[in-house]
Order: structure tokens, then C-alpha cells, then sequence
């Protein structure tokens, strides 16, 4: 080792915080005045390079989703079929192509779906199969938007990949609603949730330093202890049911996670060796070499 | 990087060391460059498989009534045609009577084409199995179809009779859903 | 070295009947043995996993064209549909998403590699100046690229960016609505974002056939700065195979590495979460960022106060690149012996990186504390503002007054005559003063 060499290092460090830097100022989110509250963490068991999305969890999830949220959010990106997707909530060996899988198939009927009739061409309503789309609750944004005082209730596909700590966040702003605190001018058909994102300062008639931390949201507290029937024991509470929802919401916005770490732990063992083996080679072939 | 350095000037030496040992290292270095190109190789092939949601395209359920007898309705399966005809009893006696035919190409029995009971129907996929190209309705010289791209001739059965195409038209996997209705794929 | 000699021989008959009509074989195996200086470091191997990145995101990219469909309506979906169905196509679509990522930390190292050992240098112009094409066309693509998922982000980078060209004078507005294709960004814009996007890394492969070729032509720099003598090709000079290809190899695989974690554990880390929002022409996201690779350019633009100026300065940002070799009035290449210039290139790459922290920040926000101090014009001192406007000067500054004036000034550190001289000798040890 020369001293050459070790020159070489710090700038090596050097350079590699100036990457680390940039990458870090890149990935945090600029934080905006009047900032909503840090999400709550959700302890999900799909977090971490080995997490993996817990089945059971998934199925109350999509429970919770069906009989709550898809009275208002479609998932226009998620077909029947995919609930019975490898990793997804019905995922059964036995079915490796979810279109023969019979409780997908079950899930799907339970559905409605709007469809031409094939003689007649009149527009009708069918049982949706495992091979249609999630049934979107309104025909179009305008009659969402309409339906719900203008604002019009998000598609939810892929939820958790839009918003900074998806899964934490939907799950911090379902469970999170609170009493206005005094001295926020609420207006009509709004509501106060510290998990919002949103800047409260001109609706805030108490001290300047002291602005509660979220914004208004459109949607009224969505879920209620009791509300959903689950029959694996989870307690039926608006935290369970906001944990749950949250999961499923982060499986259908990556359904490939698992996939994905998994092909990823291979890839990096084999990268390990890869740069071993090749790291020898250099150095037998620059052996005896001055440089 | 930690590289020493030999004071020895200008010792282009890289084969020192065990030949057998060194060997082994460039070539498992070259074996996993290969691996690695392999497993690069590997996705961009795939990708161009059918998709899932090609894969889930779901059978089509078709109402038997609306072919009248002696005419054919064509539908759309996976992106196909799909011939349902409604065979007359004169063309049911012709195809019976040619079922030992010295003619056909790929001798099957116009039973084995159907379903039992259902003998009046047949159900083929509407690519002439030439090249692809879909065959005229009534026309050739067997009272089937006559394909205009090449001139192959399929009876009533959809049996290859004459002309360059090798087999007779395919049956796809249906089942009857119930007597008036026929669930394909 | 354009007058390294031939040494391939040809040995069979099919060889021999080829080498007569289509030297090919040849072309290659005298690039195989190319004479490369001996002291090249881990800084010059950025240059092969440069070519990794542009054939990955090329190949990734003809990839993803089979599935994506350019129109309003359906891009968002059919980029979603890439990650659901496609067989591998999450994989496919995070290396191209993260790819684009990784290729600018290559260049940007690249770039600082030539500026640092002065590689832009005579008789190297032609190699930077072709280089700087590269880095422009790359922020081009990248640009497009973006635009093509139909995301928020996507729609409102386009509009903010292509709302650049519309603060040109005069001729702005009708250039504006030539390049949108409209009124505003639309069916027409994606498309045409499209297409563009699928011929500019052709356009910048064969930027990187020139610079190549002018890199051959004048031959590579090395640590030590200095030409090497013809009589000492053989003592300093090796064959770039094996030994340059496998020290290429290694350093590619601990790029690769760094580039799985992102695209197997980190995918969306690098991107924005209001990317996976479809674009909405009636609302725009709270807090628009541009990619990381572009913050510092970003930046640029924020710290001018008009319009115009803004663009001017961004734009200028990149063009002093390109007259960079005559901006430098030194003798001496390497700023291994130019500590002064040294400290100021330090400088300048702690400024380079607050020029990408400060694009990311809103411009009013106080840097330290929640405090205010004075306003000082049309900001408050303590304001990510003025904290880029004197980063930006020192962009243009570091360029325009340090390094022609230090180069006439400085006293520059003994060079060594050879660059045996400081590995066999330990005159390295000239190192330790910086």
C-alpha cells in the first residue's frame, strides 16, 4: 500500500458522500410550511429487504376495501384475477392461473359490471369474472366528483406508491381523525385530520407558532369499531381495519414486491461472487505489474 | 482499492503463480460473465411472452340460436375467428358419407370433430391452416370453405380436402354450457 | 495511440479472406491491445460503465416500447400494466426508471474525473467538447423519458420546462406552441416526447462512436497529467486487455451492485411519489422537483430573478462546459500538482452538490432555524434563495474567474517527468499535501 493509494481512498470517500448526498437530498421530500404529522408506523410485515405481505392480512384488507372503500374508490389497474395473483390475498398452489381459481371466481360474481349485451347491444349489467376490472363505483370522474361535493375520491390502485411512506401514511390518516382542535375554522364538508397534507395557517385563528399540524380532508372518518365482519379473530377495530386496509392498498400498488426482493437476493449473492471472482482475476493478472 | 506494488520494474508477469490455479480463476471470472449475461438475457425474452392479462382473456359464452340452419356465425376468441355452423342434413349426410375418404389429408371422422348430440354444429377456428388466412363461407369444391389466399378446399366437417394446407381446420375446446349455448375456450 | 501499430495477425483462411475486404476482426483486436498508460485509476473506469448504462437503458428501453402506448389516455395504464403483466416487466421498467439514475452518477463522476486530471486539455478538446453533446443530449432524454409515464410529475415537469423556451422574446410563443404541438401539453406532446425519446440515445451512441474516436486519436490522459514520450510507450503503456478490461469488469460489477439495491429494494427511492398519480391538467402538485440529476440545473434557473435570465443562466450552466479547455490558462493538467486550484475544485464539487440540495427546497424557505433575518431585495437573507444565488456564482465564478486567473498565478508542484516516476520512486508522497 502506498501513500498514493491512500489519497485515492479519501477522495473515493469523498466522492461517495458527494453521491450520497445528492441521492439523499433527491429522496427526501421537501417539507412544505404547516407540514402534515410524521406518519405512524403500521409494524408491516411487508417492510425490510425480506418482508413479505401476510395473506391473512391481505384478505381482511381487500374485506375492508370491498365493503368500505369501494362504495366511493375504485382500483382501475386490479382485475379479479389478481386477487388470486402468486403472493396476492387468495393465492392458492392449486390454481396457478387465478382465472380457475373458485374463490376468486366467487369474489368476482359477487360483483356487478356493466357490459354490452351482445345481441342487442343495450348497455347491462353482468356478474363480473375473474378476467374484469375491479367495478369502478361511478361511470366516469365527473359523476364521482360530482357524487361527492366536487371532490372526487382518488382511484386507489396504486395508493401507496403515491404518497411519501404509503402504507404507514394511509394507514396513519384512516386511523388518525381527530376533533378539530378550537380555533380552526373547519369548513362545510371538510374535516380535520393531523395525517393530511396541507398547510392550515390561513383557517387557524390561534397563536401563529402553535398551527395544528395536517389539513382538511373531503372524506368523513371512513370506518367505525364493528363495521367489518372478520372471522379469523383479528379484533374488529377502526386501527385492525385501517392496518389492513393499508396492507392491501400496498400490495396492489406493488403486487411484484415480493418477486422482487426475492430475485433481488439472488441477483446480490451472485453479484458478491461475481465481483470476488473477478476481483482475483484482476489481481493475478496485475500481479508483479507496477501502476 | 488496496493495490500493492512490486518494485520490480516492467515484470509483465501476469501468468505467475500456479498456471492451474490462475486458470481457474479467469475462467470462473468468464463463467459468471456468461452467467450473468444469461440472467440479463432471461427477462428481455420473456417480456415478449403473453401477458397475464393476455393469458386471462376469458372464454366467450355464444347463444346457439342465433345461427340459423345452414349459415354460420363467425365470433371473435383470443383475438381469432371462430366459425359456428349450422350444418343442413344434406351437408351432415356428405361429410358422414366422405368420413373414409382417400382424399383427406388428416382422416378424421366428422363424429370426432363434434360433440356427441350435437352433430348439427361444428365449431372450428377460422384460420386456414396454410398461412392463417381465413376461408370463404359455402365456397370450394366440397361445400365447405374455400380459402382465397392459396386455394385450399375444406368440406362441411372442415376437413382439408385439397389445396397446400396440411390439416383440417382446428376444433377448439368448447363444451355445450346447455343445449342452446356454447362455451368456448 | 492513433500511431499504436498493428499487431494482429491473421490466422486462418477465413481470417485472412475477411481482413482484405472487412478488417473487422482486426479493428477489434488492435482495440484489444491498445496501449493504455499504466497509472490509470478506478476514476477512469466510468467511462465503460457509461457505455453499460447507455446500452442498458437502450435495450431496456426498445423493451419497454412493446408495451408502452404514447396517448393521454392510456400511457399511465399501460406503464402499470408493464409492472402487473408483462412477464418481468417490473424488472425491465425499474432498470430503466433507476437506470437513467445510475447513468448520470456515472457522468456526473465521469465529468468530474476530466475536470479534476484536466483530461479537456489540448490536445483533448474535441473529446470534452463532444463529451458535453453527450451530457446535453443525456438531460434531453431524460427529460422526455420522464414525461412518458403521465404521471404528475411528468405533466407538470413538461409544462414548467417546456414553458422555459416560452420566455425567449419575441419568438418564444410560437415555438412554444410548435414544440407542444398546442396549446398546452397534450396527446400531441406525448407523442412527439415519444418518439424523440426513442431517436436521441441513437443520436447520443453515435456522439459516443466520435468520442471514442477522438479519444484514440489523442490519446488517453492519465493521473499524472502529462504526455507520455513516444521512447516510454513501452515502459508506461499496457495492453487494455487484459488489463484494463478486467479492472473495467470489477469496478462495472460494484456499479452493478449499487444499482440492484436501488432496483430491487429501493425501486421508487430515487423517483417521486407523485409520479404514480395520473397526470391531472387541472391541479398541479403541491411541491414540483425535477429528477435528482437535474436539481443543481434546476437550482440554477431559481436563483435568477427574470424570467429570461433564469433560462439564460440554466442554459449557460451547461454552454461554459464546452469552452472549458480554453477557460483554463494552466500549464500543468493534473490538479494533483496544483493545490490551489485543488482546494477551489473542492469548492466547487461541496457547491455543486448544494446547488442539487438547494433545487429541492422551496426558494423561500429559511435555511437554518425558522427565523427570518433582513430581506435583501426580493428574499430574505436566510433563504434557500440567496443560499443558490451565491452557489451559482461560484458555479460561474469556478469557471469564468478562478480558473483562468489561477492558472496564470499558481505555482504549480514539480511534475514528474514520467509516470514510472512517481510509482517506483514514491513521489506520490506529494499527494499528502493535499
Amino acid at each position: 500500500m502506498t501513500i498514493g493509494m491512500k489519497t485515492v481512498s479519501i477522495k473515493t470517500i469523498l466522492a461517495s458522500a458527494a453521491v450520497a448526498l445528492g441521492l439523499i437530498s433527491a429522496a427526501a421530500p421537501a417539507m412544505a410550511a404547516g407540514a402534515a404529522a410524521h406518519p405512524r408506523s403500521g409494524g408491516f410485515s411487508f417492510e425490510g429487504p425480506f418482508g413479505t405481505y401476510d395473506q391473512g392480512q391481505l384478505q381482511r384488507g381487500y374485506k375492508v376495501y370491498h365493503e368500505v372503500c369501494a362504495a366511493c374508490h375504485g382500483m382501475n389497474l386490479m382485475h379479479y384475477r389478481n386477487l388470486g395473483d402468486r403472493h396476492g390475498p387468495f393465492w392458492n398452489p392449486k390454481y396457478p392461473n387465478p382465472n380457475d381459481n373458485p374463490v376468486v371466481k366467487a369474489l368476482a360474481a359477487e360483483n356487478q359490471v356493466p357490459d354490452i349485451d351482445s345481441e342487442t347491444g343495450e348497455p347491462i349489467q353482468r356478474d363480473a369474472t375473474p378476467a374484469d376490472k375491479f367495478r369502478a363505483p361511478y361511470p366516469n370522474a365527473t359523476a364521482a366528483a360530482a357524487g361527492n361535493g366536487g371532490a372526487a375520491p382518488p382511484d386507489l390502485s396504486v395508493m401507496a406508491k403515491a404518497r411519501h411512506d404509503g402504507a404507514n401514511y394511509i394507514y396513519s390518516l384512516l386511523s388518525g381523525y381527530r376533533a378539530a382542535p378550537a380555533g380552526l375554522q373547519i369548513r362545510d364538508g371538510q374535516h380535520y385530520n393531523p395525517y393530511m397534507a396541507g398547510d392550515l395557517t390561513p383557517f387557524w385563528t390561534g397563536d401563529h407558532h402553535d398551527v395544528p399540524p395536517g389539513g382538511f380532508i373531503a372524506m368523513p372518518p371512513p370506518l367505525q369499531n364493528g363495521q367489518v365482519t372478520y372471522d379469523d379473530g383479528s379484533p374488529q377495530t377502526v386501527d385492525q381495519y385501517a392496518k389492513d386496509v393499508a396492507a392491501f392498498i400496498a400490495w396492489t400498488s406493488e403486487p411484484k414486491m415480493v418477486e422482487r426482493k426475492q430475485a433481488g437476493f439472488g441477483v446480490m449473492i451472485f453479484l458478491l461472487i461475481f465481483a470476488g471472482l473477478t476481483y482475483a482475476s484482476y489481481r493475478r493478472i496485475w500481479k508483479g505489474v507496477a501502476h | 482499492m488496496a493495490e500493492s506494488v512490486v518494485h520490480t520494474q516492467d515484470t509483465h508477469s501476469p501468468e505467475g503463480g500456479d498456471p492451474n490455479r490462475r486458470d481457474f480463476i479467469h475462467i470462473a471470472a468468464g463463467a459468471a460473465a456468461v452467467g450473468a449475461g444469461v440472467m440479463i438475457a432471461w427477462p428481455l425474452i420473456n417480456q415478449m411472452n403473453p401477458a397475464a392479462d393476455t393469458l386471462a382473456l376469458a372464454s366467450i359464452e355464444f347463444d346457439l340460436t342465433k345461427v340459423q340452419e345452414g349459415q354460420q356465425v363467425v365470433i371473435k376468441w383470443q383475438g381469432k375467428p371462430v366459425f359456428v355452423r349450422y350444418r343442413t342434413p344434406a351437408e351432415l349426410q356428405r361429410v358422414i358419407a366422405d368420413d373414409n375418404a382417400s382424399d383427406l389429408k388428416e382422416p378424421q371422422t366428422d363424429a370426432e370433430r363434434t360433440k356427441p348430440g350435437h352433430e348439427k354444429y361444428l365449431v372450428v377456428v377460422g384460420s386456414c391452416t396454410h398461412l392463417g388466412c381465413v376461408p370463404t363461407f359455402g365456397a370450394g369444391d366440397y361445400g365447405g370453405w374455400f380459402c382465397p389466399c392459396h386455394g385450399s378446399h375444406y368440406d362441411a366437417s372442415g376437413r382439408i380436402r385439397k389445396g397446400p394446407a396440411p390439416l383440417n381446420l382446428v376444433v377448439p375446446d368448447y363444451e355445450f354450457a346447455s343445449d342452446t349455448r356454447v362455451k368456448i375456450g | 495511440m492513433s500511431e499504436h501499430e498493428s499487431t494482429y495477425v491473421p490466422k486462418t483462411g477465413v481470417e485472412k479472406w475477411l481482413d482484405t475486404r472487412l478488417p473487422i476482426i482486426r479493428f477489434g483486436a488492435d482495440y484489444m491491445s491498445l496501449p493504455t498508460p499504466r497509472n490509470l485509476n478506478y476514476w477512469w473506469t466510468f467511462g465503460g460503465i457509461l457505455a453499460l448504462c447507455l446500452m442498458t437503458q437502450i435495450v431496456t428501453g426498445i423493451v419497454l416500447a412493446m408495451h408502452y402506448t404514447p396517448n393521454v389516455d392510456l400511457a399511465f395504464a399501460s406503464v402499470e400494466r408493464i409492472m402487473r403483466d408483462v412477464n418481468g416487466g417490473w424488472l425491465i421498467r425499474y432498470v430503466h426508471a433507476n437506470g437513467a439514475s445510475m447513468f448520470f452518477i456515472a457522468v456526473y463522476l465521469h465529468m468530474l474525473r476530466g475536470l479534476y486530471y484536466g483530461s479537456y486539455k489540448a490536445p483533448r478538446e474535441m473529446i470534452w467538447i463532444i463529451g458535453c453533446v453527450i451530457f446535453f443530449l443525456m438531460i434531453a432524454t431524460a427529460f422526455l423519458g420522464y414525461v412518458l409515464p403521465w404521471g404528475q410529475m411528468s405533466f407538470w415537469g413538461a409544462e414548467v420546462i417546456t414553458n422555459l423556451i416560452g420566455a425567449i422574446p419575441v419568438l418564444g410563443e410560437p415555438i412554444l406552441i410548435w414544440l407542444r404541438g398546442g396549446p398546452a401539453i397534450d396527446n400531441a406532446t406525448l407523442n412527439r416526447f415519444f418518439s424523440l425519446h426513442y431517436l436521441l440515445p441513437f443520436a447520443i451512441l453515435g456522439c459516443v462512436v466520435l468520442h471514442l474516436w477522438a479519444l484514440h486519436a489523442a490519446g488517453q490522459n492519465n493521473p499524472v497529467g502529462i504526455l507520455i514520450p513516444k521512447d516510454r510507450a513501452k515502459k508506461d503503456m499496457l495492453p487494455f486487455h487484459p488489463y484494463f478490461t478486467v479492472k473495467d469488469g470489477f469496478a462495472i460489477i460494484l456499479f452493478l451492485i449499487l444499482f440492484a439495491i436501488f432496483v430491487f429494494y429501493q425501486p421508487n427511492a430515487l423517483g417521486h411519489a407523485d409520479n404514480y398519480i395520473p397526470a391531472n391538467p387541472l391541479q398541479t402538485p403541491a411541491h414540483i422537483v425535477p429528477e435528482w440529476y437535474m436539481l443543481p440545473f434546476y437550482a440554477i434557473l431559481r436563483a435568477v430573478p427574470d424570467k429570461f435570465g433564469g433560462v439564460v443562466a440554466m442554459f449557460g450552466a451547461i454552454g461554459v462546459l464546452f469552452v472549458l479547455p480554453w477557460l483554463d490558462t494552466s500549464k500543468v493538467r493534473s490538479m494533483r500538482y496544483r493545490p490551489t486550484m485543488r482546494t477551489f475544485f473542492i469548492i466547487f464539487l461541496v457547491v455543486g452538490v448544494g446547488l442539487g440540495w438547494c433545487g429541492g427546497q422551496l426558494p423561500d424557505a429559511p435555511v437554518i432555524g425558522s427565523f427570518k433575518t433582513f430581506t435583501l431585495i426580493d428574499g430574505d437573507l436566510n433563504s434557500y434563495l440567496w443560499l443558490t444565488r451565491v452557489f451559482t456564482l461560484y458555479y460561474f465564478a469556478f469557471f469564468l474567474i478562478i480558473m483562468p486567473l489561477i492558472g496564470l498565478k499558481e505555482q504549480p508542484l514539480p511534475i514528474p517527468a514520467t509516470i514510472s516516476e512517481p510509482v517506483l520512486t514514491g513521489a506520490d508522497a506529494v499527494e499528502q499535501k493535499g
